[in-house]
């Protein structure tokens, strides 16, 4: 039976940390991922698990420590948010190029400046291009859920990449919530032992990790890398078939909900999901208009054929991205959704709005509006206000 | 796979992963002598085999043996000029190009 708690964000992913019971824990600590680490700590101190912490000077050593830990062949685990996220930037991709499973538990924060310490994607969205799986959560369950599913994916022999498990700066980090845990053994079952076929301390097979590669590999090496990126679309959906059968629940690249009918559609990424599923609750129940939510989990790898089949024939569409990318034009999700949407000839008109940036509250009533808005665009088929903020304070 | 079944017409699937090598020493085969500039010539009649030289080379390119340095190792030298700079006697000059 699984256990039945109540824990917040990061207890959750403290937990399962705790169950894997990873080699090595580089880690410094910055608001509002702390509590991981100082979790762990917690457990190291009183005996439950034999993780070796190391207390870094900084995240750029946080980084530098996981790659070396890795390639020494240990199973690494790190977790940070915001700019200390940014100051590990160099090794993210040195990671990523190594081929190194590595997970990091990322609690979003928005970057400075200016400097806050709320929930946006800023930090991930920026390190979107850096080689990393990145899978995101609106709830505690999931983010748990997500934790244990990081090292079989990062581990896979197909894959061999760094996976990033994100979750919304103190909304799900610091709220605490009912959540469902594996027992121990299951979870062990799950993940497995770690044993990389090469690795530097391996006495009978001296190795060099991460040599120098100018112009004549470099090509060739970004090209294997994309290889694991594909091939971790496939092994994301096996682990989560198989973390399926172990806890009862599905997962895939997106979750899409009441969308069976939706002729109006948000997409979105994170905790605020929640928050607009009330919202096409109660306009299906007052209404019965046809409002869906297509939430994505998976945005590394990136998965544009299935969202463009869920998404391209419906009648309007609104992206909701949580951070800027300052391309004076769209947010990082509304390119590429859009994108996705072009490449399958899809006739649905699109919006790309702004919201919760550095943590500004998003409610149910503005997700009713977003809908109402995407009922006129139908409609008219003329676009307003393609790029506007929502909840933005303007004369 | 070794180094030698990585070369310049090795497809992309051919390349490990990380560019991983599996076997030890291989920068002995990257010639970082080539990116010299200016380069130390030994004059073996001024030397007395004080040795100051070879613990500062920073690429370990003063080779030693049995005691006595020999002539250097031009496929690692970069051309620093710290063992002209330790040398008391004046064994060591630098001339300019390779």
């Amino acid at each position: 039976m699984a256990i039945r708690e109540r824990l917040s964000g990061n207890e959750a992913v403290a937990y399962a940390i705790k169950q894997i019971n990873p080699d090595v824990m580089p880690a410094f600590p910055i608001t509002p991922s702390t509590e991981i680490p100082q979790y762990v700590a917690n457990y190291i101190a009183n005996g439950k698990v034999d993780t070796e912490f190391i207390h870094v000077e900084s995240e750029h050593s946080a980084m530098s420590a996981a790659i070396g830990a890795s390639a020494a062949g240990a199973r690494v685990v790190t977790a940070t948010s915001s700019c200390g996220m940014a100051l590990m930037w160099e090794e993210l991709y040195v990671a990523a190029s190594d081929r190194l499973p590595v997970v990091m538990a990322l609690v979003n924060r928005a970057l400075s400046g200016p400097i806050n310490i709320n929930a946006d994607h800023s930090d991930s969205m920026g390190a979107r291009d850096a080689g990393w799986i990145q899978i995101y959560a609106e709830s505690n369950q999931e983010v748990y859920d997500n934790f244990l599913q990081a090292y079989p994916i990062a581990e896979h022999e197909a894959v061999h990449l760094p996976v990033m498990i994100c979750q919304d700066g103190f909304i799900t980090s610091h709220g605490v919530e009912n959540i469902l845990l594996a027992e121990d053994e299951k979870v062990k079952e799950f993940v497995g032992e770690y044993c990389p076929a090469h690795y530097l301390l391996h006495e009978k097979e001296p190795m060099a990790v991460g040599p120098y590669a100018v112009s004549n590999y470099y090509m060739e090496t970004k090209r294997g890398q994309r290889e694991g990126m594909k091939n971790a679309r496939r092994v994301i959906l096996e682990v989560a078939e198989r973390f399926e059968r172990m806890t009862g629940r599905k997962y895939g690249f997106f979750e899409e909900y009441r969308m069976e009918d939706a002729e109006y559609v948000i997409v979105m990424i994170g905790s605020a999901a929640g928050t607009c599923k009330a919202a096409v609750d109660r306009i299906r129940k007052e209404s019965g208009k046809k409002v869906g939510l297509l939430k994505i989990r998976v945005f590394r790898p990136f998965p544009e054929e299935e969202l463009a089949q869920a998404l391209r024939d419906r009648k309007a569409i609104a992206i909701l991205d949580r951070s800027e990318m300052f391309s004076a034009t769209s947010g990082p999700l509304g390119a590429e959704v859009r994108a996705a949407l072009y490449g399958a000839k899809s006739q649905a008109e699109v919006v790309n709005y702004f919201y919760g940036l550095g943590g500004r509250d998003i409610t149910v009533e503005d997700f009713e509006e977003v809908y109402t808005k995407l009922e006129e665009l139908a409609k008219t088929h003329v676009v307003k206000d393609m790029y506007a903020y929502i909840g933005l304070r303007e004369r | 796979m070794k180094s030698k079944d990585i070369h310049e017409r090795s497809p992309w699937q051919d390349i490990t992963e990380g560019n991983q090598i599996y076997e030890p020493a291989t920068s002995k085969g990257f010639c970082t002598g080539e990116w010299r500039v200016s380069t130390p010539v030994y004059k073996k009649e001024q030397c007395r085999q004080c040795l100051l030289c070879v613990p500062v080379c920073p690429d370990s390119s003063i080779p030693v043996s049995e005691g006595a340095r020999g002539d250097f190792d031009y496929d690692h030298c970069k051309g620093c000029g710290i063992c002209m700079a330790v040398c008391p006697f004046g064994a060591i000059e630098m001339k300019e190009g390779k």
